[in-house]
């Protein structure tokens, strides 16, 4: 059990850069993307694909960035220049994706040119050269036997290091959306998804910043992506289905739990979204009736209920108030009527 | 400062809705001009306004600012030197961003916007004695969302945030009709406050006939649109409402349509 949680965490903290790229899209530009589902197969494939063929795994992963940008930007383009409906854009792009990241991934091969997976069994990843570097540290052995000795519990991960260069990269981007949507672009890609004519008014072209909203948004997904096929060590063409309701799951969960009171709070929320929704489905598939492919229907559920139930919470609270206005409004007219029947007898 | 020559808009032309909204628009405004606009509805004043901030372009005629031409030059360009603020309340700021962040927003008018913070602290000081000037105490308010605001405080931060960067032009369509007569009348005692300090060109479509009297220096009217009647700034300070209603019987040839007019606020 432990093991598992453990294992979700690590990959809920991968996660949650995709969960930020889908915050910027959803939240931010109030933009419904639905490019996520290919551009994060696009960046595991690329970075898979650079792999495989040998070149340094943190040049793969950047590779994945500019690609999943380059994605991102094509569906900013279909909506703001071919004037397409967002849902549709995004769709567009994600079934033209799928072929694309067939090809991306048919480079890695000699004798073919489309390929529906890439196996990274013994290659290099930025995890098995981080943990190259800091199982020499000896911190692994150390933290292990704190644990024992403090808490009393005995298992432990095989290793320290892959959570820690994870939460490590996942903050990082975490403080640069913080600090990028309080720039002067940041400001104005906010004010885009917030009231497009004004931001018009003052001098901002409305298409561009979606552009690169779009791109930007979709260069975290790829990066994701990118990590998640060198943490599971495999690309696979069908390994997005679904990634966008997930995303949205996690921006939901986690405004709900943590708030949205600052940007700095928001994307906090964000992140700790997506681990916990890690960490639900880690629980969900250890009830003996539950496969694993009912995960797609749970999570599309969450995502109903959160969207629903506070819609349910709003009404209720709003004909309660009302309700205890007009008891006292009635209290009020009966207290002035037995006055004035007072006045009167006297 | 501003110039329209020959301005022609035609709406769904060709169609049984076809309707002449601009017919050869001649106007001049000098710099410092505060220009005010009254005329029935559908008469073409907000045509005239969304053809020089470049939210429509004319069918023919051109519009040039500051001595460039811009007419065929995208909205969003052309608000670098033209200020706005519109009837609705709401359409001036973004409501689920900060009093400071909405100024940022309208600080970076003029300028490319780039990695720079928006509110970094030096403005920061610049935001609060602008937010002084409207003498609402929304500079103790910062932080607050402006979908939190009243209309009228939202009316009033639109304003500053139109003016406060000294455009060439300001725009403000019927910017007072919205909201309650007091808060009509502090949005106008702003404007009159905030044009003079800035000496801007300014152009203000209003159905009151009273503020169209009260401020500024010239007065146009317009009907099926044309500019029907001008008065310059010899003649602005000793006109009355009955002047401008005689003066329209006479070029019409018909009673103005004018309780909206005159009651509206």
């Amino acid at each position: 059990m432990f093991t598992a949680l453990f294992g979700s965490v690590e990959q809920g903290i991968i996660y949650a850069i995709m969960a930020l790229g889908v915050y910027l899209t959803f939240r931010v530009l109030d933009f419904p993307d639905l490019t996520v589902d290919g551009s994060f197969v696009t960046g595991a494939a690329t970075a898979a694909m650079m792999i495989a063929l040998g070149y340094h795994p943190i040049l793969a992963t950047l590779l994945a960035i500019v690609a999943g940008f380059i994605a991102g930007c094509m569906t900013g383009l279909l909506h703001t220049k071919g004037k397409i409906n967002p849902l549709l854009s995004g769709i567009l792009m994600m079934i033209a994706l799928y072929s694309i990241n067939l090809r991306i991934m048919g480079l890695s091969a000699e004798n073919a040119i489309v390929k529906p997976n890439i196996p990274l069994m013994n290659a290099d990843t930025i995890f098995s050269q981080f943990q190259v570097f800091w199982s020499n540290l000896g911190i692994d052995a150390a933290l292990t036997s704190f644990i024992k000795n403090t808490l009393g519990i005995s298992p432990a991960p095989s290793t320290w290091g892959t959570i820690l260069v994870v939460l490590i990269i996942t903050l990082i981007i975490k403080f640069i959306a913080d600090w990028f949507l309080k720039t002067e672009v940041g400001l104005a890609i906010r004010a885009t998804g917030d009231n497009k004519r004004m931001i018009r008014s003052f001098s901002a072209n409305t298409d561009g910043l979606i552009v690169l909203g779009l791109g930007l948004s979709n260069a975290l997904v790829a990066f994701s992506g990118a990590l998640i096929a060198q943490y599971a060590k495999f690309a696979d063409a069908n390994m997005g289905i679904g990634m966008i309701v997930i995303g949205l799951a996690s921006v939901i969960i986690g405004e709900a739990i943590f708030g949205t009171k600052t940007i700095f709070r928001t994307t906090l929320a964000v992140v700790a979204g997506a681990i916990i929704y890690r960490i639900i489905y880690a629980v969900a598939l250890r009830i003996d009736w539950l496969d694993t492919s009912d995960m797609k229907l749970i999570t599309a559920i969450i995502v109903i209920l959160a969207l629903v139930i506070p819609q349910l919470v709003d009404k209720r609270r709003e004909k309660k108030r009302k309700e205890k206005r007009q008891m006292e409004r009635l209290e009020q007219h009966r207290e002035i009527t037995r006055l004035q029947g007072g006045k009167n007898l006297a | 400062m501003l110039k329209l020559e020959g301005i022609n808009k035609i709406f769904n032309e060709a169609t049984p809705d076809e309707k002449i909204a601009l017919d050869n628009i001649n106007l001049h405004l000098a710099p410092g001009d505060f220009v005010t606009i009254i005329g029935s509805n559908g008469a073409g004043k907000s045509t005239m306004m969304n053809m020089i901030s470049g939210a429509l372009t004319p069918d023919f005629g051109a519009v040039t600012i500051d001595g460039k031409e811009v007419t065929r030059l995208p909205e969003y360009k052309r608000s670098q030197f033209i200020g706005r603020v519109f009837q609705d309340p709401m359409a001036g700021t973004a409501p689920s961003m900060t009093i400071e962040e909405n100024l940022a927003i309208a600080y970076s008018r003029n300028a490319k916007r780039g990695l720079r913070i928006g509110v970094s602290r030096g403005r920061r000081d610049f935001f609060r004695t602008s937010l002084e000037k409207l003498g609402l105490g929304l500079e103790d308010r910062f932080n607050a969302k402006v979908g939190m605001l009243s209309g009228g405080e939202r009316q009033a931060l639109s304003l500053l945030m139109a003016t406060f960067t000294r455009p060439s032009i300001l725009l403000l369509d019927e910017h007072t009709a919205a909201l309650d007569p007091s808060r009509a009348e502090l949005i106008t005692r702003l404007t009159k406050q905030l044009v003079e300090e800035g000496n801007l060109t300014t152009l203000m479509v209003t159905h009151n006939m009273q503020q169209a009297i009260d401020l500024g220096n010239r007065l146009i009217m317009m009907d099926k649109g044309q500019i029907i009647l001008s008065i310059d700034d010899a003649k602005k300070p000793t006109l009355t409402i009955p002047d401008l209603m005689t003066e329209f019987e006479k070029i019409r040839g018909e009673k103005m349509n004018s309780d909206r007019a005159l009651l509206g606020s």
